[in-house]
């Protein structure tokens, strides 16, 4: 299957690109837009039900850099596989 | 007995051989290829700047998982002398070797200047020479130097003495506490933006203070060796 990870500056880090684009909104008149952060996308094939602690350590270790930026990986329907943010739907669903 | 310098050459290294004729002033030196897993005995490891497998994903990352980064890892683990010089530095950073990590500079822009940097601290063999409040007058030219650790590990960082150099009259890209250079705890490796592998020649440029940190690492191997 296909999996996208997005990849954000973390919250408490400071987004020049993200503070550039907005500027270049405004200056074009799309006032309300704001808090514009910029990351990455990056798609890739994975297992089909891939483990999210797998796919966790392939944000960690490579994809992302966890001291600065957060991570979420999701499949073609927007589900959640792996996250740096929020605890996986697989591990939700264990819980219910 | 001379220092003997290892020059690491990584696909879109661009520094190197001049870090290699810096090292040259004070020792022996030669380029290591990325694709080795031995570092032929050297005693001292240059981590070169340049753009590393283009930069891509993120600043060093991609060269942070080289095979000769496992053998600098472990050299570095055994005390080893490691420095890291602009995309060094971000190479060792990636690689867990440093704390922190550099970011894209406030205002994105690409910056290339002579820039003075302070002397903070001696713990590590590259300052150990120098005064604290001593001023270098060196090089810059990067677009990802904004050095950032959280507030936590800077607290720590400052206690242990691991920040190493400041710009002094401002702030070139956004760094926390204008940080230009740090090193790890044990001061063994310490990684700087500023190029001192370009500032070693009254020829090529108007100071040669980059040689100070050259010299001092080099000093401090021949005294270990009680030479």
């Amino acid at each position: 299957m296909r999996a996208r990870v997005l990849i954000r500056p973390r919250e408490e880090i400071l987004d020049p690109e993200g503070q550039t684009i907005e500027r270049d909104l405004q200056t074009l008149g799309f006032t309300w837009a704001e808090n514009v952060r910029a990351g990455r996308m990056i798609e890739l094939d994975v297992p089909d039900s891939p483990d999210p602690e797998v796919l966790s350590a392939v944000c960690e270790t490579l994809l992302a850099n966890s001291l600065t930026e957060d991570f979420e990986a999701i499949d073609e329907h927007g589900n959640v596989l792996a996250s740096s943010l929020v605890r996986t739907s697989a591990e939700n669903n264990g819980n219910h | 007995m001379a220092a003997r310098f290892g020059v690491l050459r990584f696909p879109g290294s661009c520094d190197e051989v001049d870090a290699k004729l810096a090292a040259e002033h004070v020792g022996e030196a030669e380029l290591l290829a990325h694709t080795e897993t031995d570092l032929k005995g050297c005693d001292v490891i240059i981590v070169p700047g340049g753009f590393s497998y283009g930069d891509y994903l993120r600043a060093g990352a991609i060269a942070s998982n080289s095979p000769i980064m496992r053998a600098v890892t472990e050299f570095a683990g055994r005390g080893g002398l490691v420095l890291g010089i602009c995309n060094g530095f971000q190479v060792l950073c990636e690689a867990g070797l440093l704390p922190g990590a550099l970011l894209s500079n406030v205002g994105l822009r690409f910056v290339c200047r002579q820039a003075r940097v302070e002397v903070l601290s001696k713990h590590t063999p590259f300052t150990a020479d120098l005064e604290i409040g001593a001023q270098l007058s060196i090089p810059i030219k990067h677009t990802t130097g904004r050095y950032y650790a959280s507030e936590d590990t800077l607290g720590k960082m400052r206690e242990s003495g691991q920040i190493v150099l400041r710009y002094v009259d401002d702030d070139p890209n956004g760094s926390a506490d204008r940080i230009a250079g740090v090193c790890n705890e044990e001061g063994n490796v310490f990684g700087l933006m500023p190029h001192p592998e370009h500032a070693v020649s009254l020829l090529a440029g108007p100071s040669a203070d980059g040689l100070r940190l050259f010299r001092s690492a080099a000093a401090s191997l021949l005294e270990k060796a009680g030479v």
